[in-house]
């Protein structure tokens, strides 16, 4: 059966909300209560929690914004303990949580013969485990930056996120002799507009309201994963 | 009194009604609501044969065609216990609108599942034959199987058909044609398959059930092309269908492979009852009652919200009635099934009409408890159904002007047709050419990665399927002169579709003469029910 039409195209999924119901606050919280002191475990847990009416906002305003207030939490913590602990992380929380149909639309994606990426503003040793597990062809994330081996709180650039997601698409594109014409892009979040509008084949997954409403109007098929 | 009675009796057999002064105006479908329009003196209004009387009991008649079947051993004789059995079931695309329960499908499962145990068979599947429609929903099984079977069944060893589960489909060859053969695996892997069918017109049943029902995408697109549409005259003569001559090709290389018992049921056309049976009637006709219980209803659909209307009717299931069943070989079952399905539906014609009048009404076989008769499937039931409701001779003339009522609303049921939205606002304001449709944009439809997934494991049709529907009515595009929806409520969708706009049937009549002539011939289709005209 002549399933390998599509020879030049790619799929970029979305991952938080998109393939899996959590996203990196969980994954955050994961991390600050397995720290190496009780204290320290304490305080992280706490900043989090009263932070929380401020990221909210912040991501209302800007993902950008949003990335850059969170990812201070990390400030401090030791590379390799973030990274022995997101094995950890993936099989305790993340694998759980996956969405029951993610693995067949990537199975159905991979068969029509496009390349499989995912495309996130979570971290890379977070977002590794998981791309593994669903055996997709890349993943770009964003990445801490380290002094030392500890954290200083700062993502490095590129950023991943919002609109910079439609331009390092873009990049891996010209990259990989992708066409995104015929190439297709998958998320659950009117954030991630410019990745969806990138490609010649959107589709709004699991989608929050404002991205519903987007996919209705530009007649973007819209999936239900769960 | 004495007077009317028997001139009641003498109207209600007449199957052709000629319309004179003192007609009563006529009630057209009109999506989820009616029009009721007066029509040109002269015209000619067609309408149903009234319902040919139920057999007595179901149960009993379904047993004995087990018992009795066509060039075959009886069911029961063919049985041994151990062997693997598919059953496989038509699914919700009819009969229309759903009937009642018991359906006919619940009574014949429970029978021939009953028999199978007491044959020792454990090794059943039940699989509902969707070919490339959307997967039922659970509810919608339920509800067509029955409890019994349900309970017993559901979920492992009845569900839907995949065609595009790569591990679930075969490649049995090909026809002499060279068209490929793909059939469910584990029907092609078993001893034997009960093909259990409704048969609502003549298009349905036969190797269409097997060949089709249970075939994957590169199967079917062996026959559901343009040109397969553009050389069947019509789909309710399979004598003369292209696209019924390939599937028939298709259902001798499954008959090959697999042992198949077909068993075929033909309803008759009660399709309104209770307190919608004036619907039935020809309006010259109608009670006082009659006429208060239509203008109370239409009273209220004009009153009530598009969704709540959609909501009542697909809620309203019909009375169909079982008036035969014949089981045994796919060819000669079927040709008896044709011969009483003519009986129900054919009706004598003399003379083609250079305008025909249709209302199309809210419900298609692709729309069955979907949000809406959407752009595409007003077309096919405009120019695929109804357009193709004939033998011998189209009862449109070529060139002439078909007159649809219908708003033409731009909605979609984006769960159960979202690669139609994508077609229709995407592909086909660029090119209305099937035969370019087909070759440049079938294909990534079909594979499409995000409608494979949805048709797989949501409840979307095929990606390709909006193809086919446009396809369908490709016959009837070639051979219609002008096609004029009456009392649209946009201009964006007749345009889309390459038709013209009235806003009352008489400017649409004004327009058709002006092409056909003052003395055109003018014909209104009163249907549903259904009706296939036989045209002299």
């Amino acid at each position: 059966m002549a399933r390998s039409k599509y020879k030049n195209s790619a799929a970029f999924y979305d991952v938080d909300g998109t393939l899996i119901s959590i996203n990196i606050v969980h994954t955050f919280t994961f991390y600050a209560i397995r720290q190496a002191s009780l204290v320290e475990a304490a305080r992280k847990w706490g900043t989090t929690a009263m932070s929380l009416p401020l990221f909210w906002a912040a991501d209302k305003i800007s993902r950008k914004w949003f990335n850059e207030l969170f990812y201070r939490l990390y400030e401090g913590m030791s590379e390799d303990r973030l990274v022995t602990l997101a094995e950890e992380l993936f099989e305790e929380v993340i694998e759980p949580k996956i969405y029951p149909r993610s693995r067949a639309l990537i199975e159905e994606s991979r068969r029509a013969g496009c390349r499989q990426v995912l495309i996130s503003g979570a971290l890379d040793f977070t977002l590794r485990p998981l791309a593994e597990y669903l055996e997709v062809d890349d993943f770009i994330a964003n990445r801490l930056e380290f002094h030392d081996g500890y954290a200083t709180g700062k993502l490095a650039k590129p950023f991943v996120g919002g609109a910079t997601k439609a331009n390092i698409m873009r990049h891996y594109a010209r990259q990989h002799d992708v066409d995104l014409t015929e190439s297709w892009a998958y998320s659950d979040s009117y954030s991630d507009f410019p990745m969806l509008a990138v490609v010649g084949h959107p589709t709004a997954v699991n989608p929050d309201l404002r991205l519903r409403s987007v996919a209705r109007s530009y007649d973007w098929p819209v999936l239900d994963l769960y | 009194m004495r007077a009317f009675k028997p001139r009641y009796r003498e109207r209600a057999r007449e199957q052709i009604v000629t319309i004179d002064t003192d007609s009563a105006p006529r009630i057209l479908f009109y999506g989820e609501n009616f029009l009721l329009e007066d029509l040109p003196v002269g015209t000619r209004v067609i309408y149903p044969k009234r319902p040919l009387t139920g057999v007595v009991n179901p149960v009993a008649t379904i047993r004995y065609a087990l018992n009795h079947p066509l060039d075959m051993d009886p069911l029961h004789a063919q049985l041994e216990p151990g062997m693997k059995v598919t059953i496989a079931v038509d699914d919700i695309s009819l009969p229309l609108p759903i009937m009642r329960r018991p359906d006919v499908r619940e009574t014949m499962l429970d029978i021939v599942c009953e028999m199978l145990a007491d044959h020792g068979v454990d090794d059943v599947h039940i699989i509902v034959a969707t070919s490339l429609h959307r997967r039922m929903h659970d509810r919608e099984i339920r509800r067509m199987v029955g409890e019994n079977v349900w309970r017993e069944y559901w979920p492992d060893r009845l569900y839907n058909h995949d065609a595009c589960d790569p591990d679930g489909m075969v490649v049995l060859g090909k026809t002499r044609h060279g068209e490929l053969v793909e059939m469910n695996r584990r029907a092609a892997e078993s001893d034997l398959v009960i093909y259990i069918n409704i048969n609502l017109v003549p298009m349905d049943g036969g190797h269409k059930s097997v060949g089709v029902g249970l075939c994957g995408y590169e199967s079917l697109k062996a026959h559901h092309t343009p040109r397969a549409i553009v050389d069947s005259d019509s789909f309710m003569d399979p004598k003369n269908s292209a696209l019924s001559h390939s599937v028939e090709r298709i259902g001798r290389v499954c008959d090959q492979h697999v042992k198949v018992f077909h068993i075929e049921t033909v309803l008759n056309n009660r399709a309104f009852s209770g307190p919608l049976d004036f619907l039935m009637k020809n309006e010259d006709d109608f009670t006082e009652a009659d006429r208060l219980k239509f203008e109370a209803m239409k009273w209220t659909l004009d009153r009530m919200p598009y969704a709540a209307r959609r909501e009542i009717f697909m809620r309203t299931p019909a009375a169909y009635e079982l008036i035969a069943c014949y089981a045994g070989a796919t060819d000669p079952v079927h040709e008896k099934t044709l011969a009483r399905s003519y009986e129900q539906y054919s009706i004598d014609v003399a003379g083609q009409a250079d305008i025909l009048i249709t209302g199309i009404p809210y419900i298609s076989p692709y729309n069955v408890n979907s949000k809406a008769l959407n752009p595409l499937l007003v077309q096919v039931m405009a120019l695929g159904y109804y357009y193709h409701m004939y033998r011998n001779r189209p009862l449109l003339k070529d060139g002439g002007v078909l007159i649809i009522a219908h708003p033409c609303s731009d909605k979609f049921d984006p769960v159960h047709h979202p690669s139609y939205i994508e077609f229709f606002n995407r592909i086909l304001p660029e090119t209305r050419d099937s035969y370019v449709l087909e070759k440049k944009y079938q294909d990534e439809f079909a594979y499409n990665p995000s409608y494979v997934e949805m048709y797989r494991r949501g409840n979307a049709y095929h990606g390709a399927h909006p193809f086919y529907m446009w396809y369908w009515g490709q016959r009837g595009r070639e051979k219609v002169g002008r096609v004029i929806a009456v009392g649209t409520d946009n201009k964006t969708v007749p345009d889309i579709l390459g038709w013209e706009r009235a806003d009352s049937l008489a400017e649409a009549v004004a327009m058709g003469r002006s092409t056909m002539g003052r003395s055109a011939q003018i014909t209104m289709m009163h249907h549903p029910p259904i009706l296939i005209t036989d045209v002299s």
